[in-house]
């Protein structure tokens, strides 16, 4: 059978650069043998991403580079490379190259000049080291000095015939400050590379955020959105959101959150790996829920980490102890690793970024954040939504159990959502509220959604004792919820009126019991004159049968003695009859 | 092929400091062509015989160059009597040479 061929895509050979997030979003990473470009404005991260670049290559690759460096002289960008864990300063002795192009301030320009002397140069370096990658980090700097667009154009074209030449996987990098005579240029360098990664660098309420986006991939697909950039211990990094598909295990074994009847409450305890989140207004005791869990993780003899933002872990522990949580031992043994931060200028980048290596360091099982919302204290609310969005990715796909908590403004349950919007990644959702009613304030406690499980729709009041929180039933009267000493009232109330009952049973019984006593001695009472008028009548009927019999008999008696004639006497032996 | 093209010319006692100079250029690259032609006429016009050029090509020299710290051809270094100056470009700007090079005023 004819079957027409199917044209096969040739695919873009591509340099991962080793950089977290942006070989994801580029596909596997730079355009091999290619030029890519980096523009942007100043201290946006071009020359930190080129550098890791580079850096990755020798690591990984054990590839050789060579860096030419027009804006910074190599020193300065090995010290600053020295604050990444790269070890820089001795890859800069071998396998890394720098050449200092760093022009001089005092340099004097007379005439056009051109780079074919120092593509002669770096071609003999090349050789020399068998570099396979390179970056020419600030050529807007050489450009400038050119001051001839023809020259600029005509020096583009021989960098780029240079590197394709010698088959370079280059990078390119160029400051951008957004003027209109750049743009020329600029459009004509970004028409010759493969690849443009755009660096943006902005200021979100006094913290600066800083973002990528991949303007042109010549031959390749690629993610188009503008990604969050930060900067971590190894560099940058893209937040680049995960890949599209979730892939990760659900767990359907259950872990105690520390209180018996919370437990219950959700159908048995937490599903390992979910995340759970706690909102409520400041002081519903969300750290002592955050506390119980954390000791009941400890108790099981698992790793935990508690983060706490704008309150220090010694306090933590200290005030933790005092409702009964104790924590002090498991940060001794070491199994609970305590970190507080302040949330005052710090982004929510950076937050992630700490939080990322606190978790390679301490390998946590659970992991509790208080409050997650502090990471929106400081920039934009919609960098904060996704970094806390990527934060709950994160620790779910290393299988943490991740219990977060909420400060809501607001005692209304629906104002968290609008805020940082984890309650709807969130898992199960727990919602902490006060009830204030005759100069009370008290804890009310309710399961908001809790996926994948049965949970309570009870509304549990919590009571903090030294010997920990508990959940007691609240009342409900007349629609009303019924706390603290409204409950204790009640609860006093109700046992008092159970006594009053019983003891008017007691006494009802008593009654009917003395009344039922009172019927039987009357019908014993009754009896007993039945039988003395039975007797009576008996006696009666007697007397009278005697009498009749004795009155005939007297009169015959009494006939007798009248009359002694034989008739009579006849008379007498015939009966009645015969007395005629 | 090195051609370090020695000019020495310093006649007699009591002649003015020699100036050293190096050039560096490319082969025949246009502004490296062009460069040589300048700077032979600014040193014939204002130093008369007062003057040592050193020409290094780059193509030919590259590691040299590196260590010398030469960027872009064409590129001319004074390097004695100080101070030191760089002047890059193919020298047509006849003037900024001149004040680079300290000899502005001389000759005229």
């Amino acid at each position: 059978m004819y079957r027409k061929k199917a044209a096969i895509p040739k695919l873009l050979p591509k340099m991962a650069t080793g950089i977290e997030g942006f070989d994801g979003l580029s596909r596997g990473g730079l355009p091999r043998h290619r030029t890519s470009l980096l523009i942007g404005g100043p201290g946006a991260g071009k020359t930190v991403f080129a550098l890791q670049c580079l850096v990755n290559a020798v690591r990984r690759q054990r590839a050789r580079g060579i860096f030419v460096a027009f804006e910074e002289s190599p020193r300065q960008i090995i010290a600053n490379g020295a604050t990444f864990d790269w070890g820089l300063a001795s890859l800069a002795e071998k396998e890394l190259f720098f050449l200092d192009a760093h022009l001089s301030p005092t340099l004097v320009k007379a005439g056009d000049f051109d780079l074919i002397g120092m593509l002669a140069m770096l071609t003999a370096k090349k050789e020399e080291i068998g570099a396979q990658w390179i970056v020419f980090d600030g050529i807007d700097v050489l450009l400038t000095l050119l001051q001839d667009p023809v020259a600029e154009m005509r020096e583009i074209y021989r960098i780029r015939d240079w590197l394709a030449d010698n088959a370079f996987t280059a990078i390119i990098t160029a400051k951008l400050e957004n003027r209109a005579s750049e743009a020329a240029h600029y459009g004509f360098l970004q028409f010759m590379v493969d690849c443009v990664v755009r660096f943006e660098q902005r200021q979100d309420d006094r913290v600066s955020a800083q973002s990528i986006q991949i303007t042109k991939y010549r031959g390749s697909g690629h993610s188009a959105a503008q990604f969050p950039v930060s900067f971590g211990p190894s560099g940058i990094e893209v937040g680049a959101a995960e890949p599209a598909e979730i892939r990760r295990g659900a767990s359907s074994d259950r872990i105690t959150g520390g209180i018996e009847r919370l437990d219950a409450m959700l159908g048995g305890g937490v599903f390992r790996g979910s995340s759970t989140l706690i909102s409520g207004v400041p002081g519903t005791s969300k750290t002592t829920l955050a506390g119980k869990f954390a000791e009941a993780a400890c108790r099981r003899g698992e790793r935990v980490m508690f983060v706490s933002y704008d309150e220090a872990a010694e306090e933590i522990v200290r005030n933790l102890h005092s409702v009964g949580i104790q924590l002090k031992a498991h940060v001794k043994s070491g199994l609970l690793r305590m970190y507080s931060a302040r949330t005052e200028g710090v982004s929510a980048e950076e937050h992630l970024i700490k939080l990322r290596s606190l978790i390679r360091e301490h390998q946590p099982r659970c992991l509790v954040i208080d409050p997650l919302t502090a990471i929106a204290k400081a920039g934009s609310l919609g960098a904060a939504r996704t970094v806390a969005n990527r934060l709950i990715n994160m620790v779910k796909d290393n299988g943490i159990t991740l219990l977060m908590t909420a400060l809501s403004e607001t005692d209304d349950p629906r104002a968290e959502a609008t805020d940082l919007q984890i309650s709807t990644i969130a898992d199960t959702w727990i919602h902490l509220s006060y009830l204030v009613r005759s100069g009370e304030r008290n804890r009310a406690l309710s399961i908001v959604k809790s996926r994948g499980t049965w949970h309570s729709n009870q509304v549990r009041e919590l009571v903090l004792s030294k010997s920990g929180p508990t959940l007691t039933d609240v009342y409900t009267a007349g629609g009303e919820v019924l706390m603290g000493t409204l409950r204790w009232e009640k609860e006093a109330e109700e046992s008092a009126r159970k006594g009053r009952d019983r003891a008017q049973f007691e006494y009802k019984r008593r009654e009917l019991q003395f009344a039922e006593a009172g019927t039987r001695a009357q019908i014993k009472a009754l009896q007993l004159d039945l039988r003395r008028q039975r007797a009576e009548l008996a006696l009666y009927s007697g007397e009278n049968e005697v009498r009749n019999v004795s009155s005939s008999e007297r009169e015959n008696e009494l006939r007798r003695r009248r009359s002694a004639n034989p008739a009579d006497v006849s008379s007498r032996k015939s009966g009645n009859g015969a007395a005629k | 092929m090195s051609r370090p093209r020695v000019k020495s010319k310093a006649r007699g006692a009591g002649v003015t400091t020699v100036v050293v100079l190096r050039l560096y250029i490319v082969g025949g690259a246009p502004n490296s062509v062009q460069a040589l032609v300048n700077l032979e006429k600014i040193c014939q016009e204002y130093l008369k015989d007062g003057y040592k050029l050193e020409v290094v090509d780059v193509l030919e020299h590259p590691r040299r160059a590196m260590d010398e710290g030469v960027l872009v051809t064409p590129s001319l270094a004074k390097l004695s009597p100080g101070p030191t100056a760089n002047v890059v470009g193919n020298l047509s700007d006849k003037a900024k040479v001149l004040h680079a090079l300290g000899l502005k005023g001389k000759g005229t």
